[in-house]
């Protein structure tokens, strides 16, 4: 289920994902559990993650490295807050 | 027979450990080893005098300074009048980074320092005026990348501004892999660029390699009083104070010399060159069970750094789904002193520039650094530990089953 309408109107179209995940103003490890957690219920889903905490840069592609997941796209959130990630399934179809 | 109630231990006996049982963050600081508690009251009664001036008591202070130089330069295989004694690895630091700047700064202001130095290495340079400084990246063990300080260096010939100087650790502080000193030096001596080597985590514990031109370390790490730093520079390198004149240690490091805390400085490191024949092997062999039962028993966690090619004495764990910080307490109500990477606590909020430059995960990392001496039965003792307190902070944060 696609929420992606409401970012179109405040930047670069991101590429598809299934599901939004709103970490932003949580610590870490947190927005990495959510990630795994969500992922873990839908391990099919391409999930963007939004998270605020400056570990994420550096331990979201870090965790996709160790659990084969693809980093698809980081960068600036839409909104301007935080940032954001779209990670799929390693082998996306 | 024996007592059904022996009586309890009191004060010191020889089986006394001099390291507390449990303290597992050896590469942070180690307590004071008993020989050189001994060395440094004999030289606070015997060496108190000025060793510049020319009496008994001044000449008894030379003959203690000139001896504990000329052991340190054993060790660091340097000259005696190549070692000057400073108050800290980070002042040693401090002044190798700004000396050699200054007294380069007509070949370049270009400093090329690897990504993963100890931050005091990093504030340094960004502190020359006029600098520039580049950062060497490391590979997914921590260890800096060749090929890149070659470009770099192809790049400083095509440009007009030179490399006053290249900073390169002997071994990661964080992760223990050691750095390629010897092909870092086979790179920088056909062009008389000078190789900084913070030495700080490999002196006492490892081999330290040759190829240095200006030397840095720190007591503490070593068993010896905190409040000794090493600053060793070759001869003919062009090195000049930063500082304003002041005569101690030939000019390089200013103020009166703590003569009783380099002469004990001086008996531990002598101590720890000594055991480290037979330690070295004990501890690597006790890492890599570490490595091997606590990845094995923890879900999803991996050792970093190279398998091998590292110091013998640092285990390095990423435990993803847990604050590093929420295991050092449980850690410490266990009996253990460890430290961690990570800085999943509010008023810290900027992750390892260490870890970050090898691509790992910041959060949930833990350093176990043995202290010489350390018994099997307390590494054991960890290994039995640690995975149920990982377990518990995993389900405190409901990621107990990812």
């Amino acid at each position: 289920m696609s929420t992606s309408a409401d970012s179109e109107d405040v930047g670069p179209a991101l590429p598809p994902y299934d599901q939004l995940l709103d970490e932003r103003g949580s610590v870490c490890p947190m927005p990495v559990i959510a990630l795994a957690k969500a992922l873990k219920v839908a391990p099919e889903a391409t999930v963007l993650l939004l998270a605020d905490d400056p570990a994420a840069a550096s331990d979201v592609p870090a965790w996709c490295g160790l659990r084969s997941r693809l980093l698809v796209w980081s960068g600036p959130a839409p909104d301007g807050r935080g940032q954001g990630f779209i990670v799929a399934p390693s082998d996306p179809n | 027979m024996a007592p059904e109630n022996p009586p309890p231990q009191t004060g010191s006996s020889l089986t006394t450990p001099w390291v507390p049982a449990g303290y597992f963050d050896a590469a942070s600081a180690l307590p004071v080893r008993p020989a050189a508690r001994e060395a440094y009251l004999a030289a606070s009664e015997h060496g108190f005098a000025d060793p510049s001036r020319h009496y008994h008591s001044a000449r008894r202070a030379r003959q203690l300074l000139d001896q504990a130089r000329e052991q340190v330069a054993n060790v660091c295989g340097a000259r005696p009048d190549e070692i000057s004694f400073t108050s800290s690895g980070t002042q040693s630091v401090q002044l190798a980074i700004h000396g050699l700047a200054l007294g380069r700064a007509r070949v370049g202001t270009r400093l090329l320092v690897s990504a993963v130095e100890h931050s005091c290495v990093l504030h340094s340079a960004d502190a020359v005026a006029n600098a520039r400084v580049e950062e060497l990246p490391v590979d997914w063990r921590g260890m800096v990348l060749v090929p890149s300080l070659a470009e770099h260096l192809a790049t400083a010939g095509a440009s007009t501004d030179g490399v006053a100087l290249v900073a390169v650790q002997s071994a990661n502080h964080e992760v223990g892999t050691r750095q390629p000193i010897t092909a870092i030096g086979e790179l920088l001596r056909p062009l008389g660029i000078p190789l900084v080597l913070d030495a700080a985590q490999s002196i006492g514990r490892d081999p330290i390699p040759a190829d240095w031109d200006v030397l840095t370390a720190s007591a503490h790490k070593w068993g010896g009083p905190s409040g000794v730093g090493i600053l060793a520079i070759r001869s003919g390198i062009r090195w000049r104070s930063p500082l304003p004149h002041d005569p101690h240690e030939g000019g390089r490091v200013p103020g009166f010399v703590a003569i009783p805390a380099i002469v004990a400085a001086a008996i531990a490191l002598q101590e720890a060159e000594a055991e480290r024949a037979t330690e070295s092997d004990r501890l690597r062999s006790l890492t890599d069970l570490l490595r091997r039962e606590l990845v094995a028993n923890i879900p999803h966690s991996t050792a970093l750094g190279d398998p091998a090619d590292r110091l013998p004495h640092i285990v390095t764990l990423s435990i993803p789904y847990v604050a590093g910080e929420a295991l050092l307490a449980d850690l410490d109500r266990a009996g253990f002193a460890v430290s961690s990477g990570s800085s999943c606590v509010a008023d810290s909020l900027v992750p390892s520039h260490v870890l970050v430059a090898m691509g790992a995960l910041t959060h949930g990392n833990l350093r176990i650094s043995l202290p010489p001496e350390v018994s099997e039965a307390d590494v054991r003792r960890f290994i039995d530990v640690l995975p149920g307190i990982v377990a518990d902070a995993r389900d405190s944060l409901g990621a107990g089953d990812l």
